[in-house]
């Protein structure tokens, strides 16, 4: 018996050894294993073994079996690798062959210059605000400082709906509607007037011929703070902290004396050329700066029209070009390609 | 407004800086330098030199050797071709290694001016070059006395010795500024006003002209007599008398200053009118004195509908708001404009009578334009002049009269001036000052700076008198400003604010947008922009009736044009304009949203602010159909939180659309938007052809729907049950007939159902379609019984039966 079996394990190691394929081994393994296999009818003959001697026995023809089958396992493992090696031999692919794409749309460059902007204002603690594009002559003009007659009113300058009513030729209105309604809001809770700090982002209009650097409509980026103590020095660190989030760390600010009719003191604000670093290129005309804001102290006449008080309370704003920011960021150079909506154009960002 | 730097000197002695130090300078102290032209760009080693010998050349008949005394030790050598030069004479002369600005021609200069080298000329040596006037970039009308063609010579009483800067000694080492003046700041139209910021913005004496007072006594009222009617329109109005006029050139010095200006020069009295008015910004008028009916002068109103030729010939029809200067009987000027062919002054005239008057700058503006004639005049009175500065200008109009030598100035001033302006006070804050601007300006530092200003500080009353010409300076925050400029805003510290924390927020609104967005991007539309403003003309190629509410926009009152005159009631027109341009340029798709506004108003004409309605409006043309579209708008309704489904009700009636292939896109009884395809002949109107798709939405609507809670609802633990369903039914009846059902009738068990198959065909026969469901059921407690599936789906099987719809077997 013990021959038997020795006979039985050699062989079918053998066996195994010399198979080709799994086909191979399934019939080793029925030879062997199977119902009637080798094995098998060694167990079958067990009646024959006599009783003292069958728990030994049966060890044995155990031991043989799971020899053989791990010897079988083994072997299936390394046939069945070389086939999924061969398999994968014949699945090679042109890695250098294009992706395949998803249609994916683009945003429209001011959109993404907008969207970065007030990233950076929500971070400063500013919330963002809309108001009216068809606004009253009162709000775009007379809250803001700028009489009857005044010049920037001409017709030349501002879409007139009515004598009252018009196109807003700048998003500053929304300077004198926010304040109007945290005085409002402060009066109606018996309250003291909250802090202000918003910008207020929107399109406005001119009356300017379309070219390539004139559009009759733009957007404008507002900003405005209110509150106790707050100073000229304040609007010079606000916006130089902008620039640097906005344009990079680098990024140096430099303001100059202006006029506006709604800020006293004003200013022009430069940044320092974010293309060639201040050295001097054309896109800053070979002066190292760009300008991209006009701001200052809210006037004290606009503070008090709103019914704020001038002694208690100071404030700064400031208004942004959007369309300047977008074509300088990106440097396009026609600013009627954002109107034309070409996807071509549009692709690109 | 221009100043050139060296008449800027003039009453800044002390102002010696490079013109690069100036120009920076001047910015930040307030006056925005836009350019500045240097004259002597391109011009080096350019001395007086004297031709001590000329003699001809051996080997070129048009070549002359000449001996050029520059100053050195010995003479230089120099060959040259020009002829117009004898010995003795002193030219400028460019010394090897220097630099002209242009050739001989006068042609356009180059960029880097050109170099000058020793060479040989035919084979003679030649050390440097003699020069024409235009070689040195300069206006040969300012230099008579250049020859046509050849050096310049100079003259012999220009006092200039070899060896000299010949470029100073034509008075070339000057550089002019180009200022971008605010409109706030009317004293800086002037020479004198610029010259006072230079000399402020460096801390420097400050010298105007010294001008002699000649308007006491004296005999003026015997020779004219000024009576002003409208003193609203006119507020001051001064005269002066000048007899035995002599009409000849100007000086160079005085013809130099306005050719920088850019003002050619006639005669000596023109010459003085114009020069004045640079240096004071004061325009004045000549009138010749024995024109004038009655040597009378009167101003008023001009009629409506009078006719009155200007001096350039041109018949002018005015109105009662138009001022007049009119003599005894007739108008003979339009005050502040020009004057009129009648009292033109003549080459002849020999008594005059100077105006200079403050007229209202509004009121000028606007006659202005009425009258379609702005000139340099009214271009300054419309800044609104300080009506001291009439006197001042009309004065010094008559000493340089004198000093020229140009006629007899009559003593004594005709001066109209029935509310005089005077110099007023504020109060000086310097902790209000330094608060406001976040500084620590000392207070006897702003005092010095208010004195470079010309404000005097009055210790008694601790105020500030602001002269007459400060128009601009009424409150403590201008004073600041005054503070800040000339301690320089870059010497300000950089704060940020203090005091209670704010939270930075966008608006709910905002955020449904920027999701909107994505939706739409990912699935392939890119985003655009179009124009609040279009032509009324886009309600016919849209298609929508006579009568249609879209109709009532709001009217622009002055438009660009008609194209851009209306205010948009409907999103489509931009975007299918948007679309055909891209279509005609040859893109093969493409697909597009944007969002933007609609104005409607709530009655024309409009008495208040219209409803400004936010759109989201997609459209695009080559891959893809109504239900590509149809798709983004569910997944953006789905990302919006939106969970109720809305209805898309064929019946929509748009006439822009495709009759069967467009929905009103409902919530209820409300409609929040509407898809479908454009009608063909819309997109013919549009230059295109093929299936264009469009969608619009309201967000307001959309907003007030979305919402970003969620739940957490478990994932399900006891297996679904699923049957299909495959119909058939009359073509006439809409898939969204059968979801009705379904969903009516499916009950809770009911989790999802799934279009999967549409077909129309023969094999289902002429008018009907084939139509099959997936339906998922799943119980969320235990292991669904197949009879309690089966009685579900037969309830949906009866109820379609109910609408003529029959199951395929």
């Amino acid at each position: 018996m013990k021959d038997k079996l020795r006979e039985i394990r050699e062989e079918a190691m053998k066996k195994i050894e010399a198979a080709k394929d799994l086909d191979a081994l399934n019939e080793i393994k029925i030879g062997v294993l199977g119902k009637k296999g080798d094995l098998t009818q060694v167990l079958k003959s067990m009646k024959d073994v006599a009783p003292e001697d069958r728990p030994k026995v049966g060890q044995m023809v155990n031991d043989t079996r799971a020899a053989i089958e791990e010897k079988l396992e083994s072997v299936r493992k390394e046939i069945a690798n070389k086939i999924r090696e061969e398999k994968m031999k014949n699945e090679v692919i042109d890695v250098t062959l294009p992706g395949t794409h998803k249609l994916i749309g683009h945003r429209h460059p001011n959109q993404i210059a907008l969207e970065d902007l007030e990233r950076v204002f929500v971070g400063m603690g500013y919330e963002i605000v809309e108001g009216p594009e068809v606004e009253y002559d009162h709000y775009n003009f007379e809250l803001l400082n700028i009489p009857a007659n005044h010049p920037a009113k001409d017709e030349q300058d501002t879409f007139y709906i009515n004598k009252e009513i018009l196109l807003r030729t700048q998003t500053s209105p929304v300077q004198a509607r926010v304040m109007e309604d945290k005085v409002r809001e402060a009066k109606e809770t018996n309250s003291k007037m909250k802090p202000i700090r918003i910008i207020a982002p929107g399109r406005v209009f001119r009356s300017d011929e379309v070219d390539a650097t004139h559009s009759p409509s733009f957007h404008q980026v507002e900003g405005l703070v209110i509150d106790k103590n707050i100073t000229f020095a304040d609007l010079k660190g606000t916006l130089q902290q902008f620039a640097q989030e906005f344009f990079g760390p680098e990024t140096k600010i430099k303001l100059r004396p202006h006029h506006f009719p709604f800020t006293e003191p004003s200013a022009e604000v430069d940044v320092s050329c974010f293309k060639c670093g201040g050295k001097g290129c054309r896109m800053c005309k070979g002066s190292g700066w760009i300008e991209i804001l006009g701001c200052g102290m809210v006037h004290p006449k606009v503070l008090t029209d709103c019914g704020i008080d001038p002694e208690e309370y100071s404030g700064f704003a400031f208004g942004i070009g959007l369309e300047r920011v977008a074509l300088l960021k990106y440097e396009i150079d026609d600013m009627r390609l954002l109107y034309e909506n070409d996807v071509r154009f549009l692709n690109q960002f | 407004m221009n100043t050139p730097i060296s008449w800027l000197k003039a009453y800044v002695p002390d102002l010696d800086v490079p013109v690069e130090d100036f120009v920076d300078a001047i910015t930040l102290s307030g006056s925005h330098v836009e350019s500045y032209e240097k004259k002597d760009k391109n011009l080096e080693k350019i001395v007086v030199g004297k031709l001590l010998k000329i003699e001809p050349h051996p080997d070129a008949d048009k070549l002359v050797i000449c001996q050029v005394d520059i100053g050195a030790e010995a003479p230089i050598q120099i060959v040259t071709g020009a002829h117009n030069m004898k010995e003795g004479d002193l030219v400028p002369t460019v010394l090897d290694g220097g630099r002209v600005a242009g050739g001989h021609d006068g042609g356009p200069l180059p960029e880097n001016g050109i170099k000058i080298k020793k060479g040989k000329l035919r084979g003679i040596d030649s050390y440097g070059m003699m020069c024409a006037i235009e070689e040195l970039g300069a206006d040969k009308n300012l230099y008579p006395e250049a020859p046509e063609d050849g050096l310049y010579i100079f003259p012999e009483d220009s006092g200039v010795e070899p060896g000299d800067d010949a470029i100073a000694a034509l008075g070339l080492r000057d550089s002019v500024v180009e200022y971008e003046i605010t409109s706030n700041r009317v004293d800086c139209f002037s020479i004198i006003g610029m010259a006072r910021e230079a000399a402020a913005t460096y801390g420097l004496a400050f010298k105007p002209p010294v001008v002699p007072d000649t308007t006491k006594g004296g005999d003026v009222d015997n020779y004219a007599s000024v009576e002003v009617l409208d003193t609203d329109l006119c507020p001051r109005y001064c005269a002066r008398v000048v007899k035995n006029l002599k009409i000849g050139p100007s000086p160079k010095w005085m013809r130099e200053r306005l050719a920088a200006q850019g003002i050619r020069s006639i005669n000596n009295l023109v010459d003085i009118t114009n020069y004045v008015m640079e240096e004071y910004g004061q325009p004045m008028h000549a009138f010749d004195l024995d024109t004038l009916s009655g040597h009378k002068i009167v101003v008023k109103r001009a009629k409506d509908g009078d006719k009155f030729v200007t001096l350039d010939g041109q018949e002018r029809t005015l109105d009662s708001g138009v001022l007049m200067i009119c003599d005894g009987e007739k108008e003979v000027a339009i005050a502040g404009i020009m004057g009129g062919e009648n009292s033109m002054v003549t080459d002849s005239i020999s008594n005059l009578l100077f105006e200079a008057a403050c007229f209202d700058g509004t009121n000028i503006r606007l006659a202005s334009k009425r009258i379609g004639l702005r000139t340099d005049a009214s271009s300054k009175f419309e800044k609104g002049l300080d009506p001291n500065l009439a006197l001042e200008a009309i004065n010094r109009a008559c000493q340089l009269i004198e000093e020229l030598g140009c006629g007899e100035v009559v003593d004594g001033v005709i001066d109209v001036y029935p509310n005089p302006v005077t110099p007023w006070e504020l109060p000086f804050e310097p902790e209000k000052m330094n608060k406001l601007l976040g500084m620590e300006v000392p207070e006897a530092q702003m005092l010095e700076y208010f004195a470079r200003l010309g404000l005097t500080y009055n210790k008694d009353t601790n105020s500030l008198t602001i002269p007459t010409y400060r128009q601009d300076l009424h409150c403590m925050a201008d004073l600041a400003e005054e503070v800040a400029r000339l301690y320089g805003y870059d010497k300000l510290p950089s704060t940020l604010p203090r005091g209670e924390a704010t939270v930075g927020k966008k608006q709910f609104h905002m955020l449904v947008e920027d999701i909107l967005r994505e939706v739409a991007e990912n699935n392939g539309f890119s985003g655009g922009m179009c124009y609040s403003f279009e032509s009324p003309k886009v309600y016919d190629k849209l298609l929508i009736p006579e009568e249609d509410e879209l109709r009532k926009a709001i009217v622009i009152s002055n438009p660009l044009g008609e194209d851009f005159s209306i205010m948009r009631t409907i999103s489509l027109n931009g975007m299918i304009t948007s679309l055909s341009t891209n279509y005609n340029r040859r893109n093969k798709s493409a697909r597009l949203y944007e969002i933007g506004n609609v104005y409607l108003p709530k009655a024309l004409p409009l008495t208040e602010l219209p409803d400004e309605v936010s759109m989201m409006t997609l459209g695009m043309y080559g891959e893809g159909d109504f239900f590509t579209l149809k798709g983004v708008l569910e997944e953006m309704f789905g990302k919006l939180g939106i969970t109720k489904s809305f209805t898309y009700d064929p019946k929509g009636g748009y006439p822009y659309l495709h009759p069967g292939r467009q929905a009103a896109v409902k919530d209820g009884d409300t409609v929040i938007g509407y898809i479908g395809q454009l009608h063909p002949q819309v997109v013919e109107n549009y230059d295109m052809k093929g299936e264009v798709y469009v969608a619009v939405i309201e967000l307001p609507k959309v907003t007030a729907l979305a919402t970003f809670d969620r739940k957490y609802e478990g994932i399900a633990k006891f297996p679904a049950s699923t049957r299909d369903l495959s119909m058939v039914m009359d073509k006439s009846i809409f898939v969204g007939q059968i979801e009705d059902i379904i969903r009516k009738n499916g009950g809770k068990l009911l989790e999802s159902y799934q279009l999967f198959d549409v077909y129309e065909g023969e094999q289902v026969g002429a008018g009907k379609k084939s139509v099959a469901y997936s339906m998922t059921f799943r119980a969320k407690d235990r292991n669904l019984e197949t009879d309690e599936v089966n009685t579900v789906t037969n309830k949906i099987i009866e109820g379609l039966k109910a609408l003529g719809i029959e199951l395929r077997s």
